[in-house]
């Protein structure tokens, strides 16, 4: 199970990187995998605000639908358009290519009230 | 309390090679393995893909009176069977609701010689109901009904490599074997073994029946004789989207006690002139044209629509979707659904709710993928 030791983590299997003034968002390797094959992504719009927890959007497998959460508050200031068109890329790249929202956050401090690389790695472990 | 799952001779087979254990109709059975339900309805589509659907029911019908008695339980004219035959029917109530859809095979009795009996093969979800109703109804006809489900195991093997590979396995030459027939064989030293040439998927291949204590081996024989031709397992996801693409029917989506034959276009497997239970409804329900009717749609807006989600036009609902989903052969965002005859036009367009959201969708033509046996 890959682990990007560059981000944080929320209960949620999501993932959340610090690049300069924003943040980068996407889902675990570990949420992929449970998921399964994906076969569209619902992301919120560029402007959309969101408070810490809320939901932003969906993402659909085969067999499931589940709820993006935003696991900071903030405004999205960039969506991944080449992944809508091609959602199967979060089963292969879930860390790089497949980064699904950039947003500014409203209170930076929530990045590090999500769970270190370590301490998530100890979740997922313990998640079965 | 966590369910008590009856498993199937390769369960463990399954969870060794990485399947993906989930209950379906009390039973364990794989939804995926790692290839993944995407891959694995690839390579049904394109080489071959081998299913465990031990789950599913058999029943044998034998006596001097079977034919007379199973022509009466089911919509189609078993009576026109040639021997080996293996065709589409279904069990109706009297009010021409299903209970269930099944494959009928005409095979020759080996204990009275000339004399036919019929084996039925069934919905897993069904087995005890159908049992029960087939023997609630022999009273009075000079028959044996027989729930072989326990002792007899099921296996797909579909795909436009299938039917090859599984002639390399057989004495008899299955080019030989037309759709909707059957034959019977010994494979693997000793393993006897029916096979008809029916399926699931809208691909050529071969549903096999054989004593379920030869399970393993034949499972494995088959993958091993097709390991170069990119034959794969494939799970319970893969052939829900298999069977979705060319729109054959999945009970208790597009047929259930209140879904008929009818409604759901599957008048091809109804013979009405002959008596069987349901007739009189069906037969009504078609000159009168049924009131709903199973349509196919696309979604013009993003969004994945699935079974029980309300298709809604100007603002109110007028049915539901039956099945809906990512077609991956199609690449497109397809569903079937039950709404009212008069908006069932091909062109009509409509909305289906999702979740919160309201997506735009329009009436396509059936099926979206044209089977095999119609090529």
């Amino acid at each position: 199970m890959k682990i990007d030791k560059d981000a944080r983590y929320s209960n949620e299997h999501e993932w959340v990187r610090a690049e300069g003034d924003l943040y980068v968002y996407g889902i675990s390797d570990f949420a992929q995998d449970q998921l399964s094959d994906i076969v569209y992504l619902e992301p919120p719009e560029v402007g959309d605000s969101f408070g810490k927890g809320e939901p932003i959007g969906v993402v659909e497998s085969v067999k499931a639908a589940a709820d993006l959460y935003l696991p900071m508050g903030g405004e999205i200031v960039e969506v991944n358009e080449d992944l809508v068109d091609a959602p199967e890329v979060i089963n292969t790249d879930p860390f790089g290519e497949a980064w699904i929202v950039k947003f500014k956050a409203a209170d930076a401090g929530e990045f590090e009230d999500l769970m270190s690389p370590e301490d998530y790695k100890k979740f997922t472990e313990e998640e079965h | 309390m966590s369910e008590v799952l009856k498993k199937t001779e390769l369960n463990q087979w399954h969870v060794d090679h990485g399947g993906r254990m989930v209950p379906f109709a009390g039973w364990e059975m794989p939804v995926q393995y790692p290839t993944g339900p995407l891959q694995e309805h690839k390579a049904a589509r394109q080489s071959a893909g081998l299913f465990d659907i031990d789950h599913m029911g058999q029943i044998e019908v034998r006596g001097p009176q079977a034919e007379a008695f199973v022509n009466w339980l089911v919509t189609y004219d078993v009576s026109k069977m040639k021997l080996l035959d293996a065709d589409y029917a279904l069990f109706c109530y009297a009010d021409g609701g299903v209970v269930d859809d099944l494959f009928v095979y005409r095979l020759p009795d080996p204990k009275v010689e000339g004399q036919d009996y019929f084996f039925l093969a069934v919905n897993a979800s069904n087995r005890d109901k159908d049992v029960a109703w087939v023997k609630s109804h022999a009273a009075g006809f000079n028959v044996q009904v027989k729930d072989i489900s326990d002792e007899t195991y099921m296996l797909a093997f579909q795909g436009p490599r299938a039917p090859e590979i599984m002639d390399r396995l057989t004495n008899v030459d299955l080019t030989k074997v037309a759709r909707f027939t059957a034959a019977q064989d010994i494979i693997f030293d000793d393993v006897p073994v029916l096979l008809g040439r029916t399926g699931y998927t809208g691909e050529d291949g071969f549903e096999l029946f054989f004593p379920a204590e030869h399970a393993l081996k034949i499972w494995e024989g088959i993958l091993k004789e097709g390991e170069n031709d990119n034959v794969v397992p494939v799970g319970l996801a893969a052939r829900d989207s298999l069977r979705f693409e060319p729109c054959m029917p999945l009970y208790g989506h597009e047929l259930s006690p209140n879904i008929s034959p009818v409604e759901a276009r599957l008048t091809f497997a109804i013979s009405f002139e002959k008596a069987f239970i349901g007739r009189d409804a069906l037969l009504k329900q078609k000159l009168e044209r049924p009131d709903k009717v199973l349509v196919g749609f696309e979604l013009v807006d993003r969004g994945v629509a699935r079974e029980g989600y309300p298709v809604m036009l100007n603002s109110q609902q007028i049915g539901s979707v039956t099945s809906g989903m990512f077609s991956p052969t199609t690449s497109r965002y397809l569903g079937m659904a039950l709404v009212p005859r008069q908006h069932a036009s091909i062109g009509t367009e409509v909305e289906i709710q999702i979740r919160k959201k309201i997506a735009r969708a329009e009436i396509i033509k059936r099926p979206f993928y044209i089977p095999a046996y119609r090529r």
